[in-house]
């Protein structure tokens, strides 16, 4: 089956920043893919180059199969993308900016979809409002909805919940999964870490323009080399040969790094051994932030 | 609708949300010019022969108030989606830099129009005009107006801020309308002069409108429209090699 996306040796240039540098990456058709990274790593201008709001210096990126420069109005047609500026034109209505966004795809009589979309993101009561009398969230809600206009079967969301409240997160993830269900491929890039976990089944971690991690979700989470313990102690302090399992102590409440269970009943000794009771007692499994974190810190350089 | 229809009419509709200050505000100003320059240029001597002052100043005016609307539509909605940000509502979907080409530069022909008939309809209140050739009146009010807008276009892409398109008009636009014989025929300009401004494609047009109102004018019409529609042509090239390659507008 023709990749959703396929991104080959993409490399792109601003002035004396290398941005991407060889970026590969294949997104299957009804994939939940999620493209994590910190702040400059070049997901935003991966993601500009996959619209066409930017050019690869060189590298060649298909939507569906469609050269984004060459075939550019077929993959501009199977791809909808939520921008991360929250942007509008003042001069319009929620209504209004739908049906020229319908119009620029050269879609007709295209107002029960309109209608649909606007139901689902909750907009109806906001139809005939003017964009710039809405609130920051509500202005999203109409980005996503632009981008859903001409039903793409790829769909891109660049930070959608950078600033949003947890409510419309939340409805905004359920209206997502809802459109994965139905067999559109995802692509989502997020700081929000917990909601990769949640909601993709891939991950890319890209760092400097480069991806440093490709691996489905689950296979991320198990290479963790290990599982945290937290204690709250009391009577003693912590005992000094433990000093180099802390991952961060707080008052009492002390995180150590194991490297397998174990290792569990050898620390429980020795805080004993120190005279320390133990009041609480927690074992953590690493969350991606965790994985995160290290393959950033592996990464290094 | 195509993507071209729409783009046209979300541009047709921007500019008229804000009528007063697209159309009206333009009619009254370029009313005022003729107000006062009537008043102070009173008992001047007639142009080409017979022709009053004031009926020669009505076309100049008219003309004058086309380019500059023209050139200000299409320059100040592009920048304007540029400075916020909402341009990549145009560049997502699949519009070709043709269809980018014709609605901006169409959408700036039909202000343009509207504006120069908003100060001739009023003009004609006060001042008594012929129409010896109404074809090619419209002829060098269309080709004007469009060589404006595509000005227009390029100056939005080219500029990142409003100052800069605020430069290209001040420092390029007015001085060449200006100096184009609105409020006066080159031929009571020193040799110098009359010279240098047959090297202004602006002349050609206001002197070619001329024509259509009074059958008579500085040069041939046929060679002013000619004029005109090269210009037309090669802006028209430059605009779309712009577009196409995506210059300002993908990074």
């Amino acid at each position: 089956m023709t990749p959703a996306i396929q991104i080959q040796q993409v490399h792109k240039r601003f002035g004396t920043v290398q941005a991407l540098c060889g970026i590969d990456l294949e997104v299957a058709q009804g994939e939940f893919f999620g493209l994590l990274g910190p702040n400059g790593a070049g997901k935003t201008t991966l993601i500009n180059i996959l619209a066409g709001l930017a050019r690869a210096d060189s590298g060649s990126v298909r939507v569906l199969g469609h050269d984004v420069v060459t075939q550019y109005r077929e993959s501009r047609r199977a791809l909808g993308v939520v921008p991360q500026e929250l942007v509008f034109d003042p001069f319009f209505s929620v209504r209004e900016t739908l049906r020229f966004q319908s119009g620029y795809f050269g879609l007709k009589r295209n107002d029960a979809w309109i209608d649909e979309v606007m139901h689902h993101l909750d907009l109806t009561g906001k139809a005939d409002a003017n964009m710039r009398s809405l609130s920051g969230g509500m202005k999203r809600r109409v980005l996503v909805a632009q981008a859903l206009v001409h039903k793409p079967p790829v769909i891109v969301l660049d930070e959608p919940t950078a600033g949003v409240d947890v409510e419309l997160r939340q409805g905004l993830w359920e209206f997502v999964r809802g459109l994965n269900r139905d067999g559109h491929t995802i692509v989502l890039t997020t700081h929000y870490l917990e909601e990769a976990e949640a909601l993709c089944a891939r991950i890319a971690m890209l760092k400097q323009g480069r991806v440093v991690a490709l691996d489905t979700t689950s296979n991320l989470m198990n290479r963790r080399d290990s599982l945290y313990l937290r204690l709250r102690l009391a009577g003693a302090a912590l005992p000094a040969a433990l000093a180099a399992r802390v991952r961060d102590s707080r008052e009492a409440v002390h995180t150590l790094r194991l490297r397998s269970y174990a290792e569990v009943e050898g620390v429980l000794a020795q805080v004993r051994e120190a005279g320390a009771q133990i009041e609480e007692l927690e074992l953590l499994q690493p969350d991606l932030e965790d994985v995160f974190v290290q393959i950033m810190k592996d990464a290094k350089g | 609708m195509s993507g071209f229809g729409t783009l046209l009419y979300k541009e047709l509709l921007r500019f008229w949300k804000v009528a007063f200050q697209t159309i009206a505000a333009p009619v009254l100003t370029t009313l005022l010019y003729l107000l006062i320059f009537s008043h102070v240029m009173q008992g001047r001597a007639p142009v080409y022969g017979e022709v009053p002052y004031v009926a020669f100043l009505v076309p100049g005016l008219v003309m004058m108030a086309v380019l500059q609307n023209a050139f200000a539509n299409s320059s100040s909605s592009l920048i304007q989606s540029k400075v916020t940000g909402n341009i990549i509502f145009v560049l997502l979907p699949p519009l070709s830099h043709w269809d980018f080409f014709a609605a901006y530069v169409l959408a700036s022909v039909v202000r343009g129009m509207a504006v120069g008939a908003g100060v001739l309809l009023v003009s004609l209140a006060f001042v008594e005009l012929s129409f010896e050739h109404p074809l090619w009146l419209i002829a060098f009010a269309l080709a004007g107006s469009a060589i404006l807008g595509t000005l227009g276009l390029i100056a939005g892409i080219w500029a990142e801020k409003f100052d800069q398109v605020a430069a290209f008009q001040s420092f390029l636009i007015m001085p060449l309308t200006f100096l184009s014989g609105v409020f006066y025929s080159i031929h009571s300009l020193p040799a110098f002069w009359q010279g240098l401004s047959q090297f202004n494609p602006f002349f050609y047009m206001i002197d070619g409108f001329r024509y259509g109102f009074f059958g008579v004018s500085d040069i041939d019409p046929a060679l002013s429209l000619a004029v005109a529609l090269a210009n037309l042509l090669v802006f028209t090239a430059v605009t779309l090699a712009l577009l196409k390659r995506g210059y300002k507008l993908r990074h």
